[in-house]
């Protein structure tokens, strides 16, 4: 495969960095947002969206339909890597009703975070779900809070009926080391994802 | 915006889409700008900002001038110019760094473009993310933090 962006040889500063994304999904309240403000300087990002479809049964428009918005806010942080390479992270909107912001923040991605809870498990199915249909890359990070029972990954593994090139790591979300390894991670099974799928990926 | 009298909770005193007279597409570009999508700013053809003096990187006041004079062009324009002469930056910076939502970025953005006042990159696109060279450099960065 050959790609013109990565051809970076001969300039050796390039004025406009690469930029990749990565995506911190996961059920409310699993430390979506302590994991990227333990790694990037985090900062909110709205969207002003107009209402669709998708979220019509709960946001009543009847009479409004000309111009209807609703405020979304969203994690977003922002690691510099070097000059030439920036790697995004945006937490996704916890609440069911955004899944419509979850399309466009999919695209492109290269990988994604599911953070689970593991006295709320169920509450990852959705995003591991989504992410398995979609075909992009996850890490499922158990985020290992004080008083919740530690369980070792494989019992997670089962529980959640990951497939078994899934990487499913323990976290402390709080930690910077903690979250970066889980980045690193995603990063990882990105690349042998890609590495194992043929070029038409 | 800075100095309503209004306190946060309140919230904005401009709803946001009213800086883009409503519009919640852009014309030009049409197509949903990624929010890694970078904006850069077209060389004005001007010197650039002199090291010390325009600090913020802001626009030259001849300049902000003659881009507000055609009256299709708000200060926030001005902004995400100011903003991008600096460096590039991504759509989803421009809106955390000036509070505003993607949705009036993205569209203020797309009349920058129609404008040639800036030009947006497109981010890599997923089929083309598998380069392993890229993908080591993020690993080897991400360990350096």
């Amino acid at each position: 495969m050959v790609f013109g962006r990565s051809k970076r040889g001969d300039r050796p500063a390039p004025a406009e960095p690469v930029t990749l994304k990565i995506l911190v999904a996961g059920g409310f309240g699993v430390g979506k947002t302590t994991l990227v403000g333990a790694v990037s300087e985090i900062r909110p990002l709205r969207t002003e969206e107009v209402l669709t479809e998708a979220s019509r049964p709960v946001d009543s428009i009847a009479g409004v339909e000309a111009k209807s918005t609703t405020t979304v806010a969203m994690d977003f942080g922002r690691i510099t890597i070097n000059d030439g390479l920036v790697l995004y992270l945006f937490g996704t909107p916890g609440q069911d009703r955004f899944w419509f912001l979850w399309d466009e923040l999919a695209t492109g991605a290269l990988g994604a975070v599911v953070l689970a809870d593991t006295r709320r498990l169920e509450n990852s199915f959705a995003a591991i779900d989504y992410f398995e249909r979609r075909g992009i890359p996850f890490t499922v990070a158990v985020n290992c809070f004080d008083d919740a029972e530690r369980y070792p990954v494989e019992t997670v593994r089962e529980a959640l009926d990951l497939d078994g090139g899934i990487p499913v790591l323990l976290c402390d979300a709080r930690q910077r080391e903690s979250a970066r390894d889980v980045l690193i991670s995603v990063v990882e099974h990105a690349m042998h994802t890609a590495a194992r799928a043929p070029a038409d990926r | 915006m800075t100095d309503h009298w209004f306190d946060d909770a309140a919230g904005p005193v401009v709803r946001p889409y009213a800086m883009t007279r409503g519009r919640t597409r852009s014309g030009a570009e049409g197509a949903q700008l990624d929010l890694i999508a970078l904006v850069v700013a077209e060389d004005l053809g001007a010197a650039e900002p002199e090291p010390g003096s325009a600090a913020g990187g802001g626009l030259p006041p001849h300049q902000e001038d003659k881009l507000l004079a055609d009256h299709s062009l708000v200060p926030e324009h001005l902004d995400i110019v100011a903003l991008c002469r600096r460096s590039p930056l991504s759509v989803a910076d421009v809106a955390a760094e000036l509070d505003l939502p993607v949705g009036v970025v993205r569209v203020l953005i797309g009349d920058l473009v129609e404008a040639e006042l800036v030009r947006v990159t497109r981010p890599v696109p997923p089929a083309e993310l598998p380069d392993e060279s890229i993908l080591r450099e993020v690993i080897n960065g991400l360990r350096a933090l």
